[in-house]
């Protein structure tokens, strides 16, 4: 019960931030609302039994990520509103219906499958570590090494080409 | 009793609030935080299952995808920058160079 009732605020107030973000019209109160978003979000995973997420969650996005977003929102001064142009050719409310469309989709997909398969039990991996951020920090460092390293130099490039583009003149 | 349908309706909620705010909104930083919004959905997905599976493999992904995610805000950003001191705009209708 105690667990519905979690689940239940916690995804109101993920899916409420949500449209706040994109229906909004002031782009510094929609980074924002953003960053609460966020911070839910890192509270269900804490009721997902994954805090270390949760810490890289608030520490990365609601930290680094969103800072990086207000320092642009700042730097680019909208003396005239993003909006005030329109394309004739641009069709949003089409693209919205498709969007419910898909939607219902998957919800039906979601409500229909359920029960039809078998849930799936694998046995659990044999870890020579407990706790949560130990045992997500093995297999980082054992299985997914390359992966991890791969990550690591697509970090490094991501920086380099955010300097490059950035700078005034090359 | 939360089952593994309650997480996925939740991101799949969320993906679509994502994707409506990629396709109907103009000013191309909602868009792209638009876009943080669709990957946070994968990640509930990701670590909900890892939770029912009881299998850290999950986080592990999840770990990956915030790396990439923070390398394509970073990039994006620095696109956004170098568009703007150009063009004076930040609408996406207006970015129309590479189009014919």
């Amino acid at each position: 019960m105690g667990e519905a009732i979690a689940f239940y605020t916690l995804a109101a107030f993920i899916l409420g931030f949500a449209v706040l973000v994109i229906t909004t019209k002031d782009t510094v109160h929609s980074v924002l609302f953003l960053v609460l978003d966020f911070l839910f979000v890192a509270a269900l995973y804490v009721m997902l039994n994954a805090p270390f997420l949760a810490a890289i969650q608030v520490l990365v996005y609601a930290g680094g990520i969103v800072v990086l977003y207000l320092f642009v929102v700042m730097l680019v001064n909208l003396k005239r509103l993003p909006e005030a142009f329109q394309d004739p050719n641009r069709h949003g409310r089409i693209g919205l219906i498709l969007s419910v469309a898909v939607l219902l989709e998957l919800a039906a997909i979601a409500a229909l499958g359920v029960g039809s398969v078998a849930p799936v039990r694998t046995a659990a991996r044999a870890l020579p570590v407990t706790g949560n951020t130990e045992q997500v920090g093995w297999m980082l460092y054992t299985s997914y090494l390359i992966p991890f390293e791969i990550a690591s130099m697509l970090l490094l490039v991501a920086m380099i080409g955010a300097i490059v583009l950035a700078k005034r003149e090359l | 009793m939360i089952t593994p349908t309650h997480y996925m309706l939740l991101s799949a909620a969320l993906f679509i609030i994502g994707v409506i705010g990629v396709m109907v909104r103009r000013n191309i930083i909602i868009i792209f935080m638009s876009i943080e919004l669709i990957l946070n959905a994968v990640n509930i997905n990701l670590i909900a299952y890892s939770y029912q599976l009881q299998d850290v493999i999950g986080q592990v992904f999840a770990v990956f995808v915030i790396a990439v995610a923070a390398a394509e805000a970073a990039v994006g950003l620095g696109i956004i920058l170098a568009f703007y001191r150009n063009k004076e705009t930040v609408n996406i209708d207006e970015m129309n160079l590479m189009r014919w």
